[in-house]
């Protein structure tokens, strides 16, 4: 016989568990691309890797519309304003991929000119080493992040904090 | 080297602001005097020499020399196809080095570069400001004695 659907197809769930199952697979993101990595950013997000796959596909060019910051590339010490500045605008609740060696810790740049890794700037969820990284690295960050969104204690803004 | 003919002009004309003139491998360079720098350039932007790109302008720093700096100009000449290289020294208490905006126009930015990296003054220069790190900025970060590790960052940082 098999199994039959419940009377009137209904699915029990946790508020927690579907807050996050709907924010990992609509996350819009805003690409903050200022070097070379921004190539296998968009070898990533366009058809031959294809972001879309893992619902991420929605490419933002306002920070005020996207959830996800990517910073890819080296950030300068001039420049830390305006990512600063990028990532205050963004909408609750929000993420940060640091993608490349220099977003991650400076890379090669260990100089007067450039920040020594954007979580100096601000915080970071996920960090993708590599100079540049595959784009499968960027895939299977962009899982990890999935993961996190998942499993972190979601953020009910209709819910007075503290109560 | 058909290049020497440059520098023996430069010799002949300017016996004593030519300090070295050298020529290898068909690159020609000459060191002449810092207050030299206007008239030599002049004789050299005209006929029949015509060098009328200035390819680049750049400076180095030699901590261990009297003078510390050294300018260096690279010339190209589009209707002799001949290169030239002009290097002055600089000391590092020194009043500045003569402008060149006014040969050429792309020396603007290229001395406020310099100004910026080195802390080397122009004299004459329209607008001599910072050109790539912020107006806070203190120091020279490409003088050798500036900290290697020293960082000055525009916004707080979380740690």
């Amino acid at each position: 016989m098999g199994l039959r659907p419940m009377p009137g197809n209904f699915i029990t769930t946790r508020l927690n568990a579907m807050l996050g199952w709907g924010r990992k697979y609509s996350l819009f993101h805003y690409p903050y691309v200022t070097a070379c990595c921004g190539m296998e950013y968009m070898s990533a997000a366009c058809a031959h890797f294809d972001i879309d796959r893992f619902g991420a596909g929605w490419t933002r060019f306002s920070p005020r519309q996207s959830d996800l910051l990517l910073v890819v590339g080296t950030i300068s010490q001039k420049q830390a304003p305006v990512l600063r500045t990028v990532y205050d605008q963004m909408t609750e609740p929000k993420w940060v991929i640091a993608f490349g060696a220099c977003a991650v810790s400076g890379g090669i740049y260990d100089n007067y000119a450039v920040v020594q890794g954007v979580d100096q700037v601000i915080p970071v969820d996920v960090f993708i080493p590599g100079c540049p990284p595959r784009p499968e690295m960027v895939l299977d960050a962009l899982l990890k992040l999935q993961d996190k969104i998942q499993k972190s204690k979601q953020d009910w803004r209709w819910k007075r904090q503290g109560s | 080297m058909e290049e020497t003919g440059i520098l023996d002009e430069l010799v002949r004309r300017f016996p004593g602001d030519v300090l070295e003139a050298s020529s290898e491998l068909g690159d020609a360079a000459a060191v002449i005097r810092k207050d030299a720098l206007l008239e030599v350039m002049q004789f050299l932007k005209e006929k029949p020499y015509e060098f009328a790109m200035l390819l680049d302008l750049t400076c180095v720093d030699y901590p261990e020399r009297a003078e510390r700096f050294e300018m260096v100009y690279h010339l190209f000449s589009l209707s002799t196809n001949k290169r030239l290289r002009i290097k002055l020294s600089v000391p590092e208490n020194a009043a500045g080095v003569d402008s060149l905006v006014r040969f050429w126009k792309n020396a603007d930015w290229l001395e406020r570069e310099v100004f910026d990296m080195f802390g080397i003054r122009f004299e004459g220069h329209p607008n001599l400001q910072r050109l790539f790190m912020n107006e806070a900025f203190e120091g020279h970060p490409l003088r050798k004695d500036y900290p290697l590790r020293k960082r000055q960052p525009m916004v707080p940082l979380r740690k």
